[in-house]
C-alpha cells in the first residue's frame, strides 16, 4: 500500500468515525429528529471499500449507511442537514438519516428496510452490463440481509446473468438485540453459504482496513474483466446502540466483556499503529487529520443547523414526477449492445 | 388487432424507439409468449432486452428499479396480478416512493403489466383484481385500458411515463378486437374517456365492465334510457372533472367496479361524488361490484356470479324505477357462464 493510499484510508477512517461520534454528541439535543444507525466501530469495511470503488462505480446501502455515504464521496453538509431534516438536506428534509442519496459520488441511494436495496443494486449493475462499462455496483449491506429472501433471489439472478456486483456484507454479530446464534444455524458460514448460490465469496477481518482494501481490490478487478459478481463478507462489530446515540452493553442482549474485545481491535487505532510502526504516517499526521476533520465537521454541522427547514407544503411534493432527470451513470447506448 | 396485439406492437415500438426499454416476466419468451403480447420481441431486440425471468418476484421488481435509476425503462410483466403480491415491498417501499423520499432526485419509470385473471376455473388465487390496493399507493400511478386501441396508448405513455405505472390487462380483452392507429400514439394517463354520451345516467366503467356497459345501453335504448358510459383508463390519477361534469349532467351515477366491493375504487368514487356533488344527484349513488369473497373454481359455484350486461342494465332501470321487462331474455348470462367468448378453450 502506498503511503498516499495509506493516509487517505486513515483520513477517511478518523472522518467517518469523527462524523459519527459528532452525531453521537449532538443527538440528545433533539434537534436530529430521526432514528440514527451509526457505524462507530465498523468504519474499516466502509473507508476501505469506498477508497478501493471508483467514482463512477455505484453503491447502494440500508439504514445505517452514514459511513458508506461518505466513503463513496458523499457530501457531509448535505448528510447532516438531512438528519437534522433541512431544506438543504441531500432529499430536501424529505428522507432523513436513513434515506440518503448523492449521485454525484455514485452513492444511489439507502433506503430504511432491511435487504430492500439488494435488488437495486443487481438492477443497476444489469444496467451496467447491458451498456457494455466496467463499473461495478456495490451493495453494503449486514448479517441479516442474508436471511431476507430478497437476498436468496438477487443473488441468485447476479449469478444467473454475471453482473458486475459486489456484495459488502458486515457481519457485526447482531439485528438489532439479536444475535446471529437466535437467526442462522450454528456453524453456516455466510460466505459459504453464498458460494452456493454461484456468487464466488470470501471473508475476511473487517477491521483490518489493509486486508479489507485488498480484498475488495482482487474482487473489483476479476469484476470489471467480466467476471461476475463477488461476495466479501467482513467480521467486525458495532459499538454503540443499535438506532440511537447511547452505548447500551447494560440492557443485557450483549456482554460488555465483548464489547470490550471488540473495542481492543479498533480498526482505526489498529491502522494508524500499523501506518505508524510502518512508518508511512509520521508523528503528528493524526493532529493535523483531526484538526482539518474539526474544521471541516465544525462548519458542516453549523451549515445544517442554520439551514431552514422545509415548507409544510413539502409534505406533498415530489409524489410524483414530471420529467426524467439525466443521471451520473453513464448511459452507454451503444449500437453494438442492442443488436444480436 | 386484437387487444393483445396491440400490446404486442407496443412493446415492439418502445423498444425500436427507446435502446433503454427492456422487457421481462415469466415466460416472456416462451412459445405462448404471454398471450400473444411478447410474440416476437426476443428474436428482434435479442435476450439481453427480452427475457426469462427466474421465479423471483420481488426481487426482479427491485432489479427494474435498479434497471430505472440506471437510465433503463423496463416493463415487468406477471401472468397474473396475483403473483406480484410477491412484489409488494419493492413496488411499494422503492418504486412508489422513490421519487418523494430522496427530494425528487431521480423517479424510478417502470411499467408493471399485470393480468387479471377471471373465470375458467381461475379460482381464488389467479382472480385477483387489488386494483384499489395499488390505486391507493401514492407514487404509483394505475391505468386499466378497456380497447385495443388504448391498450397501445396506455401502455406507450405507461412506458414513457418518468413515475412507476401498473398497467392492468384484464385476461378476458386479450381477444377483443378494435381499430388501433399506427405509429407511436398515446393515450395521456388520466382523462377518462366518454364511451358513449347520454342524459339520463352516468355509468362509470373500468377495464372489461367497459365492455359489458356498453352493450346494456345499447340494450337501453330500446327501453327509452339514453346512458353516459364513461371508460375511466385510470385509476390514479381519477378524472374527477370527468366525473363529476357528467354527474352534474345526469344526476344518477352507477359505479362498475371489476374488483371486490369493499374498499373499492367505486366506494372511492361515490364518496367523492356524495361529498362534492351532493346538490347534483337525484338519486343515491350506486355501484356494481364482485362479492367480498375470494373467486371459486367450480362452474357451477360461478353462475351468476360476474356482472354482465344484463345486470348492469337491471341496476340501471332499478335505479330508474323502471321495471325489469325483457332484460334478462335480451342480455341473457352468457353460456357457458366462465369464459369471454366460445373462443377460449382455457386452460389460462
Amino acid at each position: 500500500m502506498s503511503p498516499e493510499l495509506a493516509r487517505a484510508l486513515l483520513f477517511q477512517m478518523r472522518r467517518i468515525r469523527a462524523v459519527e461520534e459528532g452525531i453521537a454528541d449532538r443527538y440528545p439535543a433533539g434537534t436530529m429528529r430521526c432514528p440514527v444507525h451509526l457505524s462507530i466501530g465498523q468504519e474499516a469495511v466502509a473507508a476501505a471499500v469506498g477508497l478501493a470503488l471508483r467514482r463512477d462505480d455505484l453503491a447502494v446501502s440500508g439504514h445505517r449507511a452514514h459511513a458508506h455515504y461518505l466513503a463513496k464521496g458523499g457530501n457531509l453538509p448535505a448528510m447532516l442537514a438531512e438528519i437534522y431534516g433541512k431544506l438543504t438536506g441531500c432529499c430536501g428534509g424529505k428522507g432523513g438519516s436513513m434515506h440518503l442519496i448523492d449521485e454525484s459520488a455514485g452513492f444511489m441511494g439507502s433506503t430504511a428496510i432491511v435487504a430492500g436495496t439488494v435488488p437495486i443494486g443487481v438492477g443497476l449493475a444489469y444496467g451496467m452490463k447491458l451498456s457494455g462499462t466496467d463499473q461495478v455496483s456495490c451493495v453494503f449491506h449486514g448479517d441479516a440481509v442474508v436471511e431476507a429472501g430478497v437476498f436468496f433471489e438477487s443473488a441468485s439472478f447476479a449469478a444467473l446473468k454475471q453482473l458486475p456486483v459486489l456484495f459488502v456484507c458486515e457481519n457485526n454479530l447482531y439485528s438489532v438485540y439479536s444475535p446471529l446464534r437466535v437467526r442462522q444455524p450454528a456453524g453456516r458460514s455466510i460466505a459459504r453459504m453464498v458460494e452456493g448460490l454461484g456468487v464466488p465469496a470470501a471473508s475476511g477481518d473487517g477491521n483490518d482496513a489493509a486486508a479489507v482494501y485488498e480484498m475488495t481490490q482482487e474482487a473489483l478487478a476479476a469484476m470489471r474483466a467480466g467476471g461476475g459478481p463477488r461476495f466479501l463478507e467482513f467480521s467486525t462489530y458495532r459499538w454503540r446502540e443499535h438506532c440511537g446515540p447511547a452505548f447500551d452493553n447494560d440492557i443485557g442482549y450483549r456482554a460488555e466483556t465483548e464489547f470490550l474485545e471488540w473495542k481492543e481491535k479498533d480498526p482505526v487505532v489498529r491502522f494508524e499503529k500499523a501506518l505508524r510502526d510502518g512508518g508511512l504516517v509520521r508523528a503528528g499526521e493524526k493532529d493535523e487529520m483531526d484538526a482539518a476533520i474539526e474544521r471541516e465537521l465544525g462548519a458542516a454541522f453549523e451549515f445544517a443547523e442554520d439551514s431552514p427547514f422545509p415548507d409544510p407544503s413539502a409534505a406533498c411534493s415530489d409524489v410524483y414526477a414530471t420529467e426524467i432527470r439525466p443521471g451520473p451513470a453513464p448511459v452507454v447506448m451503444g449500437e453494438q449492445s442492442w443488436r444480436q | 388487432m386484437t387487444f393483445a396485439e396491440a400490446i404486442n406492437q407496443a412493446l415492439g415500438l418502445a423498444m425500436a424507439m427507446d435502446p433503454g426499454v427492456v422487457c421481462y416476466g415469466l415466460g416472456a419468451d416462451d412459445p405462448k409468449a404471454i398471450f400473444g403480447t411478447t410474440m416476437g420481441l426476443q428474436d428482434q431486440f435479442g435476450p439481453d432486452r427480452v427475457f426469462d425471468m427466474p421465479t423471483s418476484e420481488n426481487a426482479m421488481t427491485g432489479i427494474g428499479i435498479g434497471a430505472a435509476l440506471y437510465g433503463l425503462r423496463p416493463i415487468m410483466t406477471h401472468q397474473r396480478l396475483d403473483f406480484a403480491l410477491l412484489s409488494m415491498d419493492q413496488l411499494v417501499n422503492n418504486a412508489a416512493k422513490w421519487n418523494y423520499m430522496f427530494g425528487g432526485a431521480r423517479s424510478v419509470p417502470i411499467t408493471i403489466r399485470m393480468i387479471l385473471g377471471r373465470g375458467w376455473g381461475q379460482g381464488p388465487t389467479h382472480s385477483q383484481n387489488l386494483q384499489a390496493w395499488f390505486a391507493h399507493i401514492p407514487g404509483l400511478k394505475v391505468v386499466t385500458p378497456s380497447t385495443p386501441e388504448d391498450a397501445k396508448g396506455l401502455l406507450l405513455a405507461s412506458i414513457f411515463d418518468p413515475n412507476p405505472v401498473v398497467f392492468l390487462e384484464h385476461r378476458w380483452l386479450h381477444n377483443a378486437v378494435g381499430e388501433v392507429p399506427e405509429g407511436d400514439v398515446r393515450t395521456p394517463i388520466g382523462p377518462a374517456r366518454v364511451a358513449r354520451i347520454g342524459k339520463d345516467i352516468t355509468v362509470v366503467a373500468m377495464s372489461y365492465l367497459t365492455v359489458e356497459a356498453l352493450h346494456a345501453a345499447k340494450y337501453l335504448e330500446s327501453r327509452g334510457v339514453d346512458c353516459e358510459v364513461l371508460d375511466l383508463r385510470s385509476l390514479n390519477p381519477i378524472d374527477w372533472s370527468a366525473i363529476f361534469a357528467s354527474v352534474d349532467k345526469t344526476g344518477r351515477v352507477l359505479v362498475l367496479d371489476p374488483g371486490a366491493a369493499t374498499g373499492s375504487v367505486a366506494g372511492e368514487i361515490i364518496a367523492r361524488i356524495a361529498m362534492e356533488r351532493m346538490p347534483s344527484l337525484t338519486v343515491p349513488p350506486a355501484r356494481l361490484a364482485m362479492p367480498d369473497a375470494p373467486e371459486p373454481t367450480s362452474f357451477g359455484a360461478t353462475k351468476g356470479l360476474y356482472i354482465r350486461a344484463g345486470n348492469v342494465a337491471a341496476k340501471v332501470l332499478n335505479i330508474l324505477g323502471h321495471d325489469a321487462g325483457d332484460v334478462f331474455s335480451k342480455l341473457p348470462e352468457p353460456t357457458p357462464h366462465d369464459v369471454p367468448g366460445a373462443w377460449f378453450k382455457g386452460p389460462f
